[in-house]
């Protein structure tokens, strides 16, 4: 069974850009598939259409003044302006300086770009610099590593590359002295559960088949 | 105006956290009617823990319900008085529970009792260095208790939550194995030690190099099934590293829901009302007499609760800002140093040192509980630290408290924070790492306070509290010099790559940290100098306690709520045992 991504938030030219730009932060390699891959574009977009894309559930009355970065976020925009705000004013941009938006640029030019958000140096008209990227990269991060169910880590390929198990078997205490021995299983979801495509043990939690490596 | 006046009772409790759900169990019992106001929602543990949902780090890590809603009320926070403060919008360096069951639903169960020298740091300190030892601008005070008077309710807490861990000091005898710089205890603990881990045993065994004393961490996780004096059942932890941050699908941690609520929520003496927000403690003409207080309940009406006993166990921030909302005690006053209420809010210093591996894996998402091997080598005092410039100290500890991967996924230093270098990085390492935590104390200090912030209101239209906190210089020096500590460990180890990150800089409020937020509302032996005498009682207001984190004059290196679970019991027997007998001040 397998759903088509359905964007509640981000538009067809914001998907294309959020491809093209996780794709440069975990890109896909022999070691297994990156972001763009593992749907981290519309982890995102279900994030942003959700409560949290309006920052529902955090402080939101003014006035708004920028602060030091150690009092964090502070900006008066929520997270859907920003995405929204950001990638068009990096796309106006790519289109004036290289004749092409940016999820149509070489990867060298994108990954210039992307070094230009994090170091703070592209300039934004509307936002403080460093602010979409520190979003872009948590919320990356986020949807390649939290559980499928959320939309991201498509067929688990974030656990897969670093060899988390996910939902824990109910036997770790027969693991936990062993001493350098790697314990490689599939891993298993919230959603596998959820769609009965594992097996559980009679206190409900799944059994862990071992990889052979 | 009050719209709906309820009924008046014997003792209205504000939060069903770990401080009120004791307070209102030992108070129920003891014949009282008590009615417990906690602002957060009903929850039902065992149907919105259970598996697999319980197993969700994005939900847990950032977005739980059961977490404070900042839309509604946060703090304002900056680093020193001549900054704004600003308010923490989302949620960053502690994460405030706001459900019924308080924090401690979603804590993660590392249980140490502080160090003797913790309660009486002044007056130890400066009679082993003299009191030029003494940080400039250092307002660090003693408790006004001991720890002597304080062993039985540690001893009464570690039972009611089931801890595990070993004596290190019984009755004075040295035990191997245990921590020997605890403070005597009066029994065992009631449950065994975990055991270690793998990246757990090659710390220990390191550390044995250096002739330290290493020992498993307690842990109010259960290390057996346990049946808790209550009659309360709790299941045998399974590791399964998910914790700290989350709900328990097993039961095994303790907390209100599984060590209190299933007994005293039946209790015809006790009356829960939860979506109940308190917003100011009433006092009668003469201000020394609390009548009760005044709450916003679910609907959004304004209700008063006449009570002839007060108690706030509403953490540290609401214990602090409830009072100064209220006009008891006296705002303290960092320029002219004088005032109580708000004085002294302090917190914890995390350094850490990341170990990173190109042969051993340590398999980190096994689990949970604070597992984990620390020293005490180098905690409060005990060590020599003339010469050293700095004050109090930090245990240092191998944690195996689970590795979700969103929050566990560090890289050698000198990695690229993105990008193919990065992807490889995470992939080889997070199965080839752990960290030596360095955790400190946090002296208080003149500048670090907590007051009404004069901009920023709540969704009542009242002020926020205001924190301004930073490290000081004896924070960054205590941490660097332990951390040289740490890295020497390390290097006995021998990894492949080393990153050491000390306290160092400004405090930000962005990452997290740990939710050990104490001070505001300080315990002592004077009422010039502390709001709270040694029963919690306020100086002000003879029927008002005010129990929590709040009452510590400086913060210990340990985590905190051992200590706070020990002073509710205390509390609660002062209450039964002579404040009910003659009402009044009780010093
Ligand atoms: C992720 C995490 C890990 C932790 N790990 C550890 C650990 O390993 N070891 C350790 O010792 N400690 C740990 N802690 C800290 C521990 O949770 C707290 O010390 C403890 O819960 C404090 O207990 P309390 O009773 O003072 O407050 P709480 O448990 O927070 O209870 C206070 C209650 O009061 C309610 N309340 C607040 N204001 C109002 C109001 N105005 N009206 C009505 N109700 C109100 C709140 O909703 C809350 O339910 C951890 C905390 C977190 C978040
Ligand atoms: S590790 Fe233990 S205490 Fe922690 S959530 Fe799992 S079973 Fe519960």
């Amino acid at each position: 069974m397998s759903v088509v991504p359905c964007y509640r938030y981000l538009t067809e030219a914001e998907v294309r850009f959020l491809n093209a730009a996780v794709e440069r932060l975990i890109p896909s390699d022999e070691s297994g598939a990156g972001a763009k891959e593992a749907n981290v574009a519309y982890f995102i977009d279900q994030q942003l259409a959700g409560s949290w894309g309006v920052h529902g559930r955090c402080y939101r009355q003014g006035p708004w003044r920028e602060g030091k970065p150690q009092q964090g976020y502070q900006s008066r925009l929520t997270p859907q302006e920003i995405y929204r705000e950001a990638i068009r004013e990096i796309d106006q941009h790519c289109t004036g300086r290289h004749g092409k938006v940016f999820a149509h640029l070489g990867a060298d030019l994108q990954d210039e770009i992307i070094r230009e958000l994090e170091a703070g140096t592209f300039e934004f008209q509307s936002i403080p610099s460093s602010l979409f990227f520190e979003l872009l990269i948590r919320n990356t991060q986020e949807g390649f590593f939290s559980d499928p169910m959320y939309g991201g880590n498509k067929d688990k390929v974030g656990w897969r590359l670093i060899g988390f198990p996910g939902v824990p078997a109910s036997n770790y205490d027969d693991h936990i002295d062993e001493r350098n021995i790697p314990y490689r299983v599939e891993p298993v979801s919230i959603l596998d559960i959820k769609n009965g495509s594992v097996e559980l043990d009679s206190q409900g939690y799944p059994k862990h088949v071992l990889l052979k490596s | 105006m009050a719209l709906i006046k309820q009924k008046n009772v014997d003792v209205v409790v504000v939060g069903c956290g770990v401080s009120g759900s004791i307070l209102c169990m030992e108070l129920a019992a003891a014949g009282l009617r008590v009615v417990n106001l906690e602002r957060g929602r009903m929850i039902d543990g065992m149907r919105e823990f259970s598996s697999p949902h319980a197993f969700d780090e994005f939900k847990y890590e950032r977005h739980s319900d059961i977490f404070q809603n900042l839309s509604r009320e946060t703090v304002t926070f900056r680093n020193s008085s001549s900054d704004a403060a600003l308010p923490m919008r989302e949620m960053g360096s502690f994460k405030l529970g706001e459900v019924v069951g308080g924090t401690a639903l979603h804590w993660g169960t590392h249980s140490r009792r502080f160090l003797p020298w913790d309660f009486e740091s002044l007056s130890k300190t400066i009679e082993r260095y003299g009191p030029d030892a003494l940080p400039q601008d250092c307002s660090m005070q003693d408790w006004g208790i001991t720890y002597e008077e304080l062993e039985p309710y540690y001893d009464q807490f570690e039972h009611l939550y089931g801890v595990g861990g070993k004596a290190g000091n019984l009755n004075g005898e040295i035990r191997p194995g245990g921590n020997p710089f605890e403070g005597a205890r009066s029994r065992e603990y009631p449950n065994p030690p975990a055991p270690m881990t793998y990246a757990g045993s090659i710390f220990a065994e390191a550390t044995r190099k250096f002739g330290y004393t290493p020992h498993v961490n307690p842990v109010a996780s259960m290390t057996e099934s346990y049946v808790n004096p209550y009659r309360l059942m709790l299941g045998k932890c399974m590791r399964g590293g998910f914790c700290s941050s989350h709900g328990c699908a097993n039961g095994a941690k303790a907390n209100p829901l599984t060590a209190v609520m299933p007994v005293l929520s039946k209790h015809k003496n006790y009356e829960l009302r939860p979506l109940c927000n308190v917003i100011r403690i009433n006092l009668d003409s003469s201000g020394k007499c609390a009548t009760g207080v005044n709450y916003i309940d679910a609907r959004g009406r304004e209700v008063e609760q006449p009570a002839d006993l007060v108690i706030l166990a509403s953490y540290t921030f609401n214990n602090t800002r409830l009072l100064l909302l209220s006009g008891i005690g006296k705002p303290y006053d960092p320029i002219a140093n004088t005032g109580v209420i708000g004085k002294n809010y302090s917190y914890q210093t995390g350094g850490k040192v990341t170990l990173f591996f190109e042969d051993k894996v340590f398999n980190p998402f096994m689990g949970g509980g604070a597992r984990g091997v620390s020293i005490d080598d180098f905690n409060g005092d005990n060590f020599d630290h003339s010469g050293l410039g700095f004050v109090g100290g930090a245990y240092v500890a191998v944690s195996s408290s689970g590795a979700p991967p969103i929050k566990n996924t560090p890289v050698p230093p000198g990695t690229p924070g993105w990008g193919l270098e990065w992807k490889r990085a995470v992939s080889k390492y997070y199965n080839r790492n752990f960290s030596i935590r360095v955790t400190g104390g946090c002296q208080s200090h003149r500048g670090n306070y907590l007051d009404l912030d004069p901009t920023y209101k709540d969704a009542n239209g009242l002020p926020l509290l205001r924190m301004t906190f930073d490290w000081t210089e004896n924070e960054r020096r205590m941490s660097s010099w332990i951390s040289e500590k740490a890295l020497d460990i390390a290097r006995e180890i021998g990894a492949s790559k080393l990153s050491a990150s000390p306290t160092r800089g400004h405090y930000s409020i962005v990452p997290y940290q740990s939710t050990h937020n104490v001070g505001g509302v300080i315990m002592g032996a004077d009422s010039m100098t502390s709001a709270v005498n040694k029963y919690l009682q306020s100086w002000d207001v003879s029927n008002l306690f005010v129990v929590g984190g709040s009452a510590f004059p400086q913060n210990s290196a340990n985590p905190p709520t051992n200590t706070i679970g020990a002073l509710a019991c205390w509390v609660a027997d002062a209450i039964k045992d002579q404040y009910l007998r003659r009402p009044g001040p009780l010093v």
